[in-house]
């Protein structure tokens, strides 16, 4: 069966996930082969997830440990009696 | 020390034992997942480091109700996520987000076509633009995706265990976490293409 490209654009998620089931997956699969569309919009998705996975994005600020686990200790010794 | 070579149940048994100090060690592989679940919803670099310190102390604080049935780190995240919504509730009383948001299902959005798509090197990264730019796609999603593309593609949790973190079911987390990332592929595919050749080795277009 010949799948339609909208109809792929609803599977690239579970498709990166390798969730799709085995007939979906092999529909999919026949038209990226020949869909240069769909293949430049999956390898874009599956790129974006790579960039934003990556632990520069979301830094530490300078100096949070310290602050985090000094705020922890008053608390702690707060406890003790 | 990686996290899954860590024995957190016993950590946290001496912890409750009277070994306070422990928890100092239990909580360091959480401290970028933490902040990082607050920036996203915060927005704000002081708001969302305020509210990872509530968080880490309100874990610490509540440690004996925690019920080995969950990972530690799945806790965790249940504890920040609702400290960061109870403070965007607080701070955004007027502005209500929540009846902008679309719902689950609905609406189709179409991702960028893009004729030719070269892989942007992670290499990018080092670029504070790169990294602003992805920032700022993340952190304008509509809540109920950014939570979902949070856990499951920037912490790395399974499809179940970001359904268990935010109180949904497993068929939504998916529903949702496809939307974000069709959201994010069309906000930034074009862009990142366009940011392209500056250095021509980096032939991307």
């Amino acid at each position: 069966m010949v799948i339609e490209c909208k109809h792929v654009w609803a599977h690239i998620s579970g498709y990166l996930d390798q969730s799709l089931p085995p007939d979906v997956l092999e529909q999919v699969q026949k038209h990226l082969e020949h869909c240069e569309i769909c293949s430049a919009i999956l390898d874009s998705t599956r790129n974006i997830l790579i960039l934003t996975a990556d632990e520069r994005v979301f830094e530490l600020p300078l100096g949070f440990s310290e602050r985090l686990h000094a705020r922890l200790e008053e608390e702690i010794k707060g406890l003790e009696p | 020390m990686a996290t899954e070579l860590r024995d957190e149940s016993r950590m946290i048994a001496s912890i409750l034992a009277g070994d306070a100090q422990l928890f100092h060690e239990l909580i360091r592989p959480y401290e970028r997942r933490v902040y990082a679940m607050a920036l996203s919803f915060l927005r704000n670099e002081a708001d969302a480091e305020d509210v990872a310190q509530e968080a880490f102390l309100k874990a610490f604080r509540s440690l004996a109700g925690f019920r080995g049935d969950a990972k530690f780190g799945t806790w965790l995240v249940s504890i920040t996520l609702n400290e960061a919504r109870s403070r965007i509730r607080r701070r955004d009383a007027i502005k209500m987000e929540s009846l902008d948001e679309p719902q689950d299902d609905q609406g189709h959005s179409s991702p960028a076509l893009l004729r030719d798509w070269k892989e942007i090197p992670s290499e990018a990264l080092e670029r504070k633009e790169v990294r602003s730019l992805l920032q700022k796609a993340i952190t304008s999603l509509p809540q109920i995706y950014r939570e979902v593309f949070q856990l499951r593609d920037i912490e790395q949790m399974s499809v179940n265990e970001a359904a268990e973190a935010l109180g949904i079911t497993v068929s939504s987390v998916k529903v949702r976490l496809h939307r974000a990332r069709m959201m994010l592929q069309k906000n930034l595919a074009p862009q990142l293409k366009q940011m392209a050749p500056k250095r021509r080795w980096w032939a991307w277009s």
